[in-house]
C-alpha cells in the first residue's frame, strides 16, 4: 500500500471534507438529535423541540436547557415489562439465530472453499446474489410457503408427516426460519472468506500425524477460521436485533421485537421522546457489538 | 495451491442443502407468479394474467416510479460520496479525525435500520424540510454510501499508484492527475458500486417508511402494506420483476469486480 501521496490542501480538503460533513450532517447531528429528544418531555417534543438550546443567553441559557432535560423517558423504560420484555426477545432471538446461523453456515461455507477452484467463483456469486436481493420479497416468499393451505403443509400432508394443516405462520419459528433465510449470506461469506484463505498442508500434516479429518476440522479449522466466525456472529447478531420487517411479517401479534415496539411508540402513538429513548437504549446494547465489528472490519481492509 | 483440495461427500451434500435453501422459495414465489389460478395456494396452468393486471395497477406503477427516482438520486450521491471516502481512507494517510470518519462511514452498514430511520425523520423534522422523495433519496445515500466506500476502498488497496503520481511530478495537478489517470481504471468498481447503491436503495422499507410522506409512497412500501393484509398474485408477479431486475444488476456488478479479484489472485501467485 502506498503511503500518503503529496496532495495539495485544497485537494485533500475536498477529498476527505466533502464526506465528512455529510456524515456530521446526516449520521451524527441525527443521532444527537435522537439523544436530546429522548431526554425532553412529550408534550414538548414537537419542533422546535424545548427546551430550545439558546447559545445566545450564555450560561444561563446552558443552565436553562440543561435544567428542563429529564430522564423521564427512560425510567419509563425501564419500569415498564413491556418494553424490557421486548429487548429480551430482541436479544434473544438475535443470539439463538445467531447460533443456528453458524451451525448452518459453517458446513455450507468450509463446503464452498474445498470444492473445486473453477467452480467458486460461480458458487460464490449464488450466495452474493440473494444478499442484495430485495429483502422484504425474501420474506415475502416464506408467507407464499408457511400459510395455512401453503406449500410447506401440502408437502407434509402429501408425505403423511401430519394429519392435519399446522399453523406455522405468526409463529416464533417463522420467524426463526425467516430470520435463518434472510441473514445465512451475511454469515456464509465472511466464513467463505476465511476458510478460503487458509493454508491446506497444515491440514494433510494433522492427517500425515494420523489425526481423523473432524477432528483436524475441529483442532485446526476452525480456530483458524476464527475472524470469519466472529465477523459473521456481529454481522447477524447486530441487525436481527434491530430487526422489525421479519417478526412483523411472519410473528403473531403477541410479542414484540424492540423495532416493532419502536415503531408503534412512533407512528402509531406518536411519542417521539419514548421512541427515542427505546433507539439510544437499543443503541447502547449494540454499541460493544458494533465497535467490535467495525475494528474487526477495518482490520480485515487494512491486511488485504 | 488448491490441488490438493479434496472435496468430500459431506461438503458437496452442504453446499447443494445450503443453495437450495437460499433458491426455492424464491423460486416457487416466481413460478406462482405464473400461476392463473386467483387463488394463490392452487395450480391453475401456466399464465402471464398477474403480469396483464400489474400494468393496470396505477398504484403500483406510481410506487415503482418513485422508487427508481429514489434510487437513481441516492446512488448518485452514495457513488460521489462513497468514492470520496474510500479515497480519503487509502490515499490520505493519517488526517485529523480518520478514526470517527471511518467510524461514521462503516456504521449505517450494521446498524438497526430503524435507529438510522428515526434519526433521520428526526432531523428532517428539525430543520423543517417538506418530507418525500428528496428526504428518503438523502436518506438512503446515508445508508448506501458505506457500501460504494468498501467496495471501491478494496479496490484502491490494490492500486498500482506509480502512474498517477508520475502524473502529478510532471505537473499534473492531483484531481486532473485523478481524472485521467486513476479513474478509468477504477471505474468499473465505483460502476458496481452505484449499481449495488442502486438496489439497496431500491429494496430499503423501513428507512424509507420514516422518511417519506404520504404523497411519496415507495414501492417496498406499497408491497408492504399489500402483504400485511395477505398473499396475492399481484404481489407474487411484480416480486418476479423485481427479483429479475436485481440479479441482472447484482450478476453485472459482480462481473465488473471480478476480472481484479482475476488479477489480485494471479499476482499473488506471481508473489509466492
Amino acid at each position: 500500500m502506498a503511503g500518503p501521496a503529496k496532495f495539495d490542501r485544497w485537494y485533500r480538503r475536498t477529498v476527505v471534507g466533502i464526506p465528512y460533513a455529510w456524515l456530521i450532517v446526516f449520521l451524527l447531528v441525527p443521532f444527537l438529535i435522537v439523544l436530546r429528544i429522548s431526554l425532553s418531555q412529550t408534550e414538548l417534543a414537537q419542533p422546535p423541540y424545548s427546551p430550545v438550546f439558546d447559545p445566545s443567553a450564555g450560561w444561563q441559557g446552558i443552565k436553562d436547557f440543561v435544567g428542563a432535560l429529564s430522564l423521564a423517558n427512560f425510567k419509563l423504560l425501564f419500569g415498564d415489562w413491556l418494553y424490557l420484555s421486548s429487548y429480551l426477545r430482541s436479544v434473544t432471538f438475535a443470539a439463538v439465530s445467531t447460533l443456528i446461523l453458524l451451525a448452518i453456515g459453517i458446513p455450507i461455507a468450509y463446503g464452498m472453499a474445498r470444492s473445486p477452484q473453477r467452480l467458486q467463483p460461480i458458487l460464490l456469486i449464488a450466495v452474493i446474489l440473494p444478499f442484495w436481493t430485495a429483502f422484504l420479497i425474501r420474506i415475502y416468499a416464506w408467507i407464499n410457503i408457511l400459510q395455512r393451505d401453503g406449500l410447506l403443509n401440502d408437502a407434509l400432508l402429501a408425505l403423511g408427516l401430519i394429519s392435519a394443516p399446522v399453523t406455522w405462520l405468526a409463529t416464533d419459528t417463522a420467524i426463526f426460519i425467516g430470520i435463518v433465510y434472510s441473514y445465512l449470506p451475511f454469515m456464509v461469506l465472511p466464513l467463505y472468506a476465511s476458510f478460503d484463505r487458509m493454508d491446506d498442508t497444515l491440514l494433510e500434516a494433522a492427517a500425515d500425524l494420523g489425526c481423523p479429518r473432524w477432528k483436524a476440522f475441529w483442532l485446526v479449522t476452525l480456530p483458524l477460521a476464527l475472524p470469519g466466525v466472529i465477523a459473521g456472529s456481529l454481522l447477524c447478531f447486530i441487525p436481527i436485533a434491530g430487526e422489525f420487517v421479519i417478526p412483523d411479517l411472519l410473528g403473531g401479534s403477541n410479542a414484540q421485537f424492540i423495532g416493532q415496539t419502536l415503531w408503534t411508540e412512533f407512528a402509531f402513538n406518536r411519542d417521539w421522546p419514548v421512541a427515542s429513548a427505546l433507539a439510544m437504549v437499543l443503541l447502547a446494547i449494540l454499541l460493544v457489538p458494533i465497535v467490535f465489528y467495525q475494528a474487526v472490519q477495518m482490520r480485515a481492509l487494512e491486511r488485504r | 495451491m488448491n490441488m490438493q483440495r479434496r472435496t468430500s461427500p459431506f461438503n458437496i451434500v452442504s453446499v447443494v442443502l445450503g443453495l437450495v435453501f437460499l433458491y426455492v422459495p424464491i423460486a416457487i414465489l416466481v413460478i406462482y407468479s405464473f400461476n392463473d389460478s386467483r387463488m394463490v395456494a392452487v395450480w391453475g396452468g401456466w399464465s402471464l394474467r398477474w403480469y396483464r393486471a400489474l400494468l393496470e395497477d396505477s398504484a403500483i406503477l406510481q410506487a415503482a416510479w418513485v422508487s427508481i427516482r429514489v434510487a437513481f438520486m441516492s446512488a448518485c450521491l452514495a457513488t460521489v460520496l462513497g468514492t470520496l471516502a474510500a479515497l480519503a481512507l487509502v490515499r490520505m494517510g493519517r488526517f485529523r479525525g480518520r478514526l470517527p470518519f471511518s467510524a461514521m462511514v462503516y456504521a449505517p452498514m450494521v446498524m438497526p435500520e430503524v435507529i438510522i430511520g428515526l434519526a433521520l425523520l428526526l432531523l428532517f423534522v428539525a430543520i423543517d424540510i417538506e418530507r418525500g422523495i428528496v428526504t428518503i433519496a438523502l436518506a438512503h445515500t446515508t445508508l448506501t454510501m458505506g457500501f460504494v466506500t468498501v467496495i471501491v476502498q478494496s479496490r484502491l488497496l490494490t492500486f498500482d499508484w506509480s502512474l498517477e503520481e508520475a502524473a502529478m511530478d510532471l505537473g499534473c495537478p492531483p484531481f486532473r492527475a485523478f481524472m485521467t489517470v486513476t479513474f478509468p481504471l477504477i471505474l468499473p468498481a465505483i460502476l458496481a458500486g452505484f449499481m449495488l447503491a442502486f438496489t439497496l436503495s431500491l429494496d430499503d422499507f423501513v428507512i424509507a417508511s420514516f422518511t417519506t410522506a404520504p404523497g411519496a409512497t415507495t414501492l417496498p412500501i406499497r408491497i408492504y402494506s399489500e402483504v400485511r393484509l395477505g398473499v396475492k398474485p399481484e404481489i407474487n408477479a411484480v416480486s418476479t420483476l423485481m427479483l429479475a431486475f436485481v440479479a441482472v444488476v447484482v450478476v453485472a456488478a459482480s462481473l465488473l469486480t471480478k476480472r481484479y479479484a482475476a488479477a489480485e489472485k494471479g499476482e499473488a501467485r506471481g508473489a509466492l
